[in-house]
Order: structure tokens, then C-alpha cells, then sequence
């Protein structure tokens, strides 16, 4: 093809769309070498940024392996999985309050030394507020989604939509509306230094679980019976049922293994973060869809990729790219920066970091 | 699943449908509901909405147990017993509730915050424990058989019970509207001290008209229409047009005189109904409805039609212009905004345009309300000193005068909107929204099509901001949150997508109803997501469809369908309601696949 017909072919939105990105990409690369220049933040704190950003985004991570697992498995994006985490976090804080209050978490040790209490503490903690969000959303695909397979794409969307504020106002009813905070786990207050670098422990611990959670689902997912009918089931739905897998079982098993890692998500962002309220699986449930997208939705691997990705470029990307261009307060405009990234993935590619095989395949 | 159901005996499952049943019920419990509907009374001072709302509960588990269990050949009263054990069972569960947290004494509330001792009191009806606990029972039980009885009866008196009953909760629930409208004139003010107690519930023999009047006018209305209709058919052409605009202008002399008749806190929240339910849907219907595209971020158009009028009427910001000066500006702001949304999202399928929409919306309250942007936006505090509109010398600054615009470019989007439905444009659209190649291969221009209706809707919402930035007189950016989006998207939910009338239905229902009940506000956005998710379960077009959707949503791709392997669905017992409706859609499915077959040949 020669260049002249390519330009021809070229229509009008597309040209808008490579402007629009060609100058997002001189002012994130501008706003870059400014805010280096300036130096401002030393190099300690730009590594703090760096592994809360992968703390954070391996919480976005864990969260988007259920959104992936279900695109992967339905081709519908679970909008109320947001509030799965919500529920796992809320419900789950009133026995971390009573813990607390018995002191399972701090040195009075009810339980014994306090690494056994506290991590006998954490290990309940965990079961239950996985148990919760495993329920809800087994819950969820029973009720709101099996009978609608098959439908028309908007319906079962704007079911999920419909479940996720009928969620949040129910924890909201249930359980009020005011800011819960999370005990403060003793063991986990400390940092650990290297030279003039330093990592808190809370940030350690949360990145380690998750990454370990998500290598443990992979490995499920790859090497099980079960997650081979899975992957099965997302396959060929059809041809599936005649190797003789129970389709409705194996999604079940699918929106199970979803809500068990959002569980998990649940507690470590309480640890991370101490805090739980009934809107709080809003913003990470959009953050995790993005950092699903980000790794090629319907991709394991790349939900994980995606998450720690977005969590850093989150946590660098306003000081980074906004704070040189003289900007005020960027951290306001965190959100702005996820929302901007999932946008441009879309429009640009909107397969994804890994989404290839995914593409390969299914087209 | 199904197969293991069939082994139950009827028992167990009335049982089951019971215990089913009682989840909402709890819920209703919990959540708060009931308490904070129990100062509206129904009946003096006995009887109150909160427990009205756990009574319907149980009827309708109760008329579901009779539905789903009896077979025709079984006796009246067996068909009842269902309903009365599936009734008993709610009332049950709630008993349960009422034990732990009053006779075991276990402190829910610790947990569960709405478990508080004034729900328990309303539970128990205001007895001991003990003697609540068998009243629930015993209500439980009579309402369950109630419902049961409603399946057995003629369908005839079965519509003029529930027109009855819904009258009479109607009532209960605008008791504040109704006093206001009752007692604006002498004569209506005896009437209303005849009918209802001071606190607004009804008398004795209030009930008793309130129910068995709008009954009787149901049961003969129905027995009446099919004549009525044949008459009606029968005249002639010119006849039937002139009864239809004699029709038509009869609502329109009333709609006139609405604020007149109602005074001015219903006039408020008819305005209200207006801008936020029927404008804003009618735009959203035109992307949503019409082209089929979900757009989550409305609420941006609406947003930035808002801030343009702030920001170039509000003198404290050195705007300085009049409303109809602006409002041009206001409408082309959120136009183009509305094409730049729409470029990027042209090639995104329907779940992706979603979430980039939501996130878009997300972006432009963000930005508003940073510090980065606050000079030329003013952050967290908005604008204030927004004029109101001008009509020759008149200010519209107050509800009665404010509707009379609102009626007026309500008027306008509505004619719009049938006019663009019906027009070239409005044929693309729909074949966009059917599927999108053939639409393509019909020669349709994709793009074109798919900016104009992005455009549309911003226009119309934009419109909507205007207005109601000059209605409020003040702007703050916190206003500006998905709720706006979720509301007009729950209103043309209800109404049907893409069925213009149904906007305006959905609209009255879903923004009138919670204007004028105080209590409902805290439970508006649950009771959304329920209705969300029940629409698209049981009735996807709509309580007012337009024809040619009504059909594209309830029927299922037969191709997208997998079969598990099992046995076929049980026969139904022939006759029932639902056995109708699978027999029309499964030969809505047949056809549809034969029409395949032949294409594929």
C-alpha cells in the first residue's frame, strides 16, 4: 500500500484520536523531565510512591481477576463485583473490631504470643471475609444473572448496574453509613530500612499475600480439573457441555473463585488502608476493571500485569507528570489519571498489554 | 436444580417459596424501611405504611406459592393452603427476628444498626413479645391465603382488589399532597375531616370508600371497555380524531392548571418531575432508547450544560448575561462535548462504552471540583447568584411561574423526540441499535449516525442543566454524581426503553413519587437497583414498551443458549400465565430460526 493511499484511507476520528494522544504523551513526557529537574522529592520518596504504587495495584490486581474471570467466561463485565469487595470489607469489620477489642491484635495477646494471636486474627479475618464475598457473589450470578444468559448484551448490564447500587445501599441499610475504621494491627505498624530506603511492613505483607493469592489461582486455574473446565468453558460454552462439564456449575465455581479474591482484596485493603464504608468498592472496582482491561480482559495473567501496573502509574503519575507543569494539588486529580488510561487503552488497544493470545484466539 | 424441586412435595415447596419470600421481607426489616415508614398511617392510628410494606410482602409470596405449586385439578382450598403456609412462613421469619433480638435479647443493633427496639415494637404491633410473635404468625398466615385467594378468584375481581389496595397505599403514601390538594377549598376540607384522621391516616369508613370505590369503578370499567371500544371503533375516522384531540386538549387545560389547582409544593415537585425525570430521560432515551449505545456518563452533558449558564449569567463571577442569551451557549457547550465523548467511543462495544462513559462523567466532576481548576471553575464551593429566567420583565424565580417554561421545553424535547423517532435519522438509529453491520451494509453511516445521537442527548441535557442551574440559582459540583445518570437511566428502565410515552411514566413514578415522600429519599438508590434488576428479570420492555422493541428484548438468542445436558423442562400445567407466555416465545424463537435457516441456504 503506498503512502498516499493510506492517507486516504485514513478517516477523520481516527486523525483526532492519534492529536489527542500524541499530546497527552508531550505533556505526561514534559511534566516528567520538569518534575525530575525540580527535584523536589528526593529519590527515598519517589521510591515510597513506587511501592505503594505496588501495594495498591496489586489490591487493583486481585480485584480484577474477577471482573476478568467473568468477561472471560459470560463476555459480560460484572459491575456489581466492586461491591463483592465492598461486602467482604464492611461485613468483615465487625468481628476485626471485636478481635480487636479482645486483643487478638495487639501486645496484651488474648491468644497467647502475639504473632500466633495476630496471625490466627488475620487467618479468620480472611476465611470470613472471603466466605462473605464468595456468597455474594454466588448470590449474585443465581439471581440476577443465570436467567438472563443469552439475553441481549444491555440487559444483563444494566442488571449489574441495578445490583451494585441495590448492594451498596443495602450494606449501607444493613450496616449505616458511617466511615468504619479497622483495628491497627500492631505487628504490621513497623518499616524495614535498606540504607535510605524504607518499606513499611503493612506494604510488604499486602503485596506478598496478593501476588501469592494470584499465583495460587493461576496454578488452580491451570493445572486443576476444575480451572482446565474453566478455561473450557470459556472457550466454547457448547462444545464444553458435550465433554460432559456442568457449564452452570463451572460459572458458579468462576463468580466463587472471583469473589474469593476480592475477598482476600477486601482484608488487605483494610489492613492498607483501615478503613471500610459502604461506597468504598466504587472507585476500586472501576480502578480494577481498568487494570483489567489494561492486561487484556478475559487474560489471568493480565489482570495481574494491569493491577500493578495501574496501582504504580497511580501513585507516581500525579507528582510525575502534573506536579512539573505547576499544577495544583494533583493528587485530586488521581482518578482523572486512572480514567484518562483506561479511556486511551480502549481507544489505542484495546486488547491490551498481553491481550494478543486472547485476540488470536477469539477472533 | 430443577429436577431436585420436582422430588419436593407441594408442601415443602410452598415452604420454600415461603422462606424465599422472607428474604425480602427481612430485608425490608433491616434496611431500615419499615421504621422509617411507620408514621405514615394507614388506618387512625393503627395500621402503618411500614407494615403495609411487609403485608404486601406476604400477599404476593403467597399468591406466587398458589401460582407456582397448585395444579387446576386441585381444590380451591388446597390452592389456598399453599399460599397460607408459603404466608406463614414469612411471618415466621420475622417472629424468629423478633425473638432473638427481644425474647434472647441479643443486641443486633450492635451489627445491624436498623435493628432497633422501635422495629421491634412495630413487629410485634406494639404488643409483648410473645403475642407479637403469634400475630406475626397469624398475619402471616392470613395474608399468604389472601394471596393465594387472589390467584383462585376471577381475574376481573382479582384486578379490582389490587386497584383497591393500591389506592389505599397510594393514599397513605401522599397523605401530604393529598391534605394540601383537600384542603385548599371550604367543601373539601369537610370532606377530608370525614375521610382522614388529623395525622393523615384514614377513618373507618375512609378505607372502606377508598377501596371499595376505585374496586367497583375497576370491576365495571373492565366489564364495560371491550364495548366501549367496539363503539369507539366504530365511528367514524373524523369522529375518532376529534375524540382523541377533545382528548388531548382536556390534559392539556389541566397541565395548565396545575399549579393553579395544586399550589405551590406539588407545582415544586412537578418541576422536578419535569427537569430531572422527563428531560434528562427523553435525551438519555434518544442514546440509550434510541441508538442502543449506555451511556453512564450523562450526567457530564448536564454538568456542562449547568456551569456554561453559572459562569456566563452569574454576575459574582463576572457573567453578566441574561438566560436566553446564555442558554445558546449552554446548549453548544454541551454539544460539542457530547461529539468529543463520542469520537472516541464510536468502535467501543456496549459494557466498554459504559464504563468509559461513567468514568467521563467521573472526570468532569473531578476537575471541577479540583483546586487544579479553580479559577476557572471554583471548586468545591460552585457559583452562586445564578439568575433566574426571564420572561419579558418577568423573573421565573418561583415554582408556579418556573413550570409554565418547564411545561413549555418539555413540550418541545417531547415533540422532538417523537418527531426524531420517526424520522430517517431516528430508523438509523434503531438499526444501529439492532445490529450494528447490517446496519452498516444497509448504508448507514455509522459515524455520522452514532455522533448525532451522542449530540442529541448532550443538547438535551445540557438543556437540562441550564435550566436547572437558573431554577436553583446556585451551582455546587458535588450535585453533579452518577445519581443524576442512575435516575434517568432507572426512568426509561421502567418506562421501556426507547418508548417516548414511557419516559413520561417512568419519570412521574420514579422522581414524582420520592419529591413527595420524605421518608423514601435515604432508600431512593436501593429501591432503584432493586427495580433495575427485578425490570430486566421479569418485564425487560417496560411498563410502557414501544412495539417494535418489546420483542427484540424478551426474546433470547437461541445460538447463545447453551442447553445443559438435562432433562427438558417439565410440562406446565396447561393454561397458566406463564405457560402462555413460553409457548409465545418459544414460537417467536421458532420462527426467528427458521428465518436463519433460510438466509443460510
Amino acid at each position: 500500500m503506498t503512502l498516499t493511499e493510506r492517507l486516504r484511507r485514513l478517516d477523520v476520528t481516527t486523525v483526532i484520536m492519534w492529536i489527542i494522544g500524541g499530546l497527552l504523551l508531550f505533556f505526561i513526557v514534559l511534566g516528567s523531565i520538569q518534575s525530575i529537574l525540580k527535584g523536589t522529592y528526593t529519590p527515598a520518596q519517589w521510591f515510597d510512591f513506587f511501592v505503594f504504587g505496588i501495594s495498591q495495584g496489586s489490591i487493583y490486581a486481585l480485584i480484577a481477576l474477577g471482573y476478568t474471570m467473568v468477561y472471560g467466561i459470560l463476555k459480560m463485565i460484572n459491575f456489581a463485583h466492586g461491591e463483592v469487595f465492598m461486602m467482604g470489607a464492611l461485613t468483615t469489620y465487625f468481628l476485626a473490631d471485636e478481635m480487636n477489642r479482645r486483643g487478638v491484635f495487639d501486645d496484651k495477646g488474648a491468644l497467647g504470643p502475639t504473632l500466633l494471636s495476630t496471625l490466627f486474627g488475620l487467618i479468620v479475618l480472611f476465611a470470613v471475609a472471603i466466605f462473605i464475598s464468595m456468597t455474594v457473589a454466588v448470590l449474585l450470578e443465581r439471581v440476577a444473572y443465570r436467567p438472563l444468559r443469552g439475553a441481549p448484551r444491555l440487559v444483563p448490564l444494566i442488571t449489574a448496574i441495578g445490583a451494585s447500587f441495590f448492594l451498596q445501599y443495602t450494606a449501607r441499610g444493613l450496616y449505616g453509613s458511617n466511615n468504619r475504621s479497622y483495628p491497627n494491627v500492631d505487628l504490621l505498624k513497623g518499616t524495614v530500612t535498606f540504607g535510605q530506603f524504607s518499606i513499611q511492613v503493612v506494604q510488604i505483607v499486602v503485596a506478598v499475600t496478593a501476588i501469592a493469592m494470584m499465583i495460587g489461582l493461576y496454578l488452580f486455574v491451570q493445572r486443576t480439573k476444575t480451572g482446565k473446565a474453566i478455561l473450557a468453558v470459556a472457550e466454547d460454552k457448547q462444545a464444553a457441555a458435550l465433554m460432559g462439564i456442568d457449564v452452570d456449575r463451572t460459572i458458579v465455581i468462576t463468580f466463587a473463585l472471583g469473589g474469593a479474591m476480592a475477598g482476600v482484596a477486601a482484608i488487605l485493603y483494610a489492613i492498607m488502608f483501615r478503613q471500610a464504608h459502604f461506597f468504598m468498592g466504587f472507585i476500586p472496582g472501576i480502578k480494577a476493571f481498568t487494570a483489567a482491561v489494561l492486561g487484556g480482559i478475559g487474560n489471568i495473567p493480565g489482570a495481574m500485569l494491569g493491577g500493578l501496573f495501574l496501582g504504580i502509574f497511580e501513585s507516581l503519575g500525579p507528582t510525575l507528570f502534573l506536579d512539573g507543569l505547576g499544577i495544583n494539588s494533583p493528587n485530586q486529580l488521581k482518578d482523572v489519571i486512572a480514567f484518562t488510561m483506561l479511556v486511551l487503552i480502549l481507544i489505542f488497544r484495546p486488547t491490551g498489554i498481553i491481550g494478543e493470545r486472547l485476540s488470536e484466539k477469539k477472533a | 436444580m430443577r429436577q431436585r424441586a420436582q422430588g419436593k412435595s407441594p408442601l415443602r415447596r410452598a415452604i420454600d417459596v415461603g422462606l424465599i419470600g422472607s428474604i425480602p421481607a427481612l430485608l425490608l426489616a433491616l434496611v431500615g424501611m419499615v421504621d422509617a415508614f411507620s408514621n405514615r398511617y394507614l388506618l387512625e392510628e393503627s395500621v402503618s405504611t411500614g407494615q403495609v410494606m411487609l403485608a404486601v410482602v406476604a400477599l404476593i409470596v403467597g399468591y406466587l406459592a398458589a401460582r407456582r405449586i397448585s395444579l387446576p385439578a386441585q381444590t380451591v382450598a388446597t390452592k389456598i393452603g399453599y399460599g397460607a403456609v408459603a404466608g406463614l412462613m414469612v411471618g415466621l421469619v420475622l417472629a424468629l427476628l423478633l425473638f432473638i433480638g427481644e425474647v434472647v435479647g441479643i443486641n443486633l443493633r450492635k451489627v445491624l444498626v436498623n435493628a432497633s427496639p422501635a422495629l421491634y415494637e412495630i413487629l410485634a404491633f406494639n404488643q409483648a413479645p410473645a403475642v407479637g410473635m403469634l400475630l406475626l404468625a397469624l398475619m402471616g398466615t392470613l395474608l399468604g391465603a389472601l394471596g393465594g385467594a387472589l390467584f383462585v378468584m376471577p381475574a376481573r375481581l382479582r384486578s379490582a382488589i389490587i386497584t383497591g389496595i393500591t389506592v389505599i397505599i397510594l393514599l397513605a403514601l401522599l397523605r401530604d399532597i393529598v391534605k394540601l390538594v383537600f384542603q385548599q377549598y371550604e367543601p373539601t376540607t369537610a370532606l377530608y375531616r370525614f375521610l382522614f384522621t388529623p395525622n393523615g391516616g384514614l377513618t373507618k369508613i375512609g378505607l372502606l370508600l377508598a377501596f371499595l370505590l376505585p374496586a367497583a369503578a375497576d370491576y365495571v370499567w373492565s366489564a364495560g371497555r371491550p364495548t366501549l371500544d367496539r363503539r369507539y371503533h366504530a365511528l367514524p375516522d373524523g369522529t375518532q380524531k376529534s375524540v382523541r384531540w377533545v382528548g388531548l386538549a382536556v390534559a392539556f387545560i389541566l397541565l395548565l392548571l396545575f399549579p393553579t389547582i395544586f399550589g405551590r409544593f406539588p407545582s415544586e415537585a412537578m418541576n422536578n418531575v419535569i427537569l430531572l425525570g422527563i428531560m434528562m430521560g427523553l435525551g438519555l432515551n434518544i442514546v440509550v432508547g434510541f441508538a442502543g449505545m449506555l451511556d453512564l456518563g450523562y450526567v457530564g452533558f448536564f454538568a456542562i450544560g449547568a456551569y456554561t449558564m453559572a459562569l456566563l449569567t452569574s454576575p459574582q463571577v463576572g457573567g453578566g448575561m441574561n438566560f436566553w442569551t446564555a442558554l445558546p451557549f449552554s446548549l453548544l457547550a454541551s454539544m460539542i462535548a457530547g461529539i468529543i465523548l463520542g469520537i472516541p467511543v464510536l468502535k467501543m462495544r456496549g459494557d466498554y462504552l459504559a464504563i468509559v462513559t461513567l468514568g467521563f462523567g467521573e472526570i468532569i466532576r473531578v476537575l471541577v471540583l479540583s483546586d487544579a481548576l479553580r479559577p476557572w471553575f471554583y471548586g468545591a464551593p460552585g457559583i452562586t447568584g445564578v439568575p433566574a429566567p426571564n420572561v419579558g420583565g418577568m423573573l421565573l424565580n418561583n415554582p408556579e411561574t418556573l413550570y409554565y417554561l418547564l411545561i413549555a421545553v418539555m413540550g418541545l424535547t417531547l415533540f422532538i423526540s417523537l418527531r426524531l423517532r420517526d424520522s430517517r435519522l431516528g430508523r438509523a438509529w434503531m438499526a444501529v441499535r439492532e445490529d450494528e453491520d447490517v446496519a452498516e451494509a444497509m448504508g448507514i453511516n455509522l459515524v455520522v449516525t452514532k455522533l448525532m445521537a451522542f449530540a442529541t442527548g448532550a443538547t438535551m441535557a445540557g438543556l437540562g442543566g441550564a435550566i436547572f442551574a437558573a431554577k436553583l440559582g446556585s451551582i455546587v459540583p458535588q450535585t453533579f454524581n452518577l445519581l443524576i445518570s442512575v435516575n434517568a437511566l432507572a426512568v426509561i428502565i421502567i418506562g421501556g426503553m426507547g418508548s417516548v410515552p414511557g419516559v413520561v411514566v417512568g419519570a412521574l413514578l420514579l422522581i414524582g413519587l420520592p419529591e413527595v415522600l420524605r421518608e423514601f429519599a435515604e432508600y431512593r438508590l436501593w429501591v432503584y437497583g432493586a427495580l433495575l434488576v427485578a425490570m430486566m428479570l421479569f418485564k425487560p420492555e417496560g411498563f410502557w414498551p414501544d412495539e417494535g422493541h418489546r420483542r427484540e428484548l424478551t426474546e433470547h438468542d437461541p445460538e447463545e443458549t447453551p442447553q445443559a445436558p438435562g432433562p427438558a423442562d417439565p410440562p406446565l400445567p396447561p393454561g397458566t400465565v406463564r405457560d402462555r407466555a413460553a409457548v409465545a416465545r418459544a414460537d417467536i424463537r421458532a420462527t426467528h430460526t427458521e428465518d436463519e435457516a433460510g438466509l443460510d441456504e
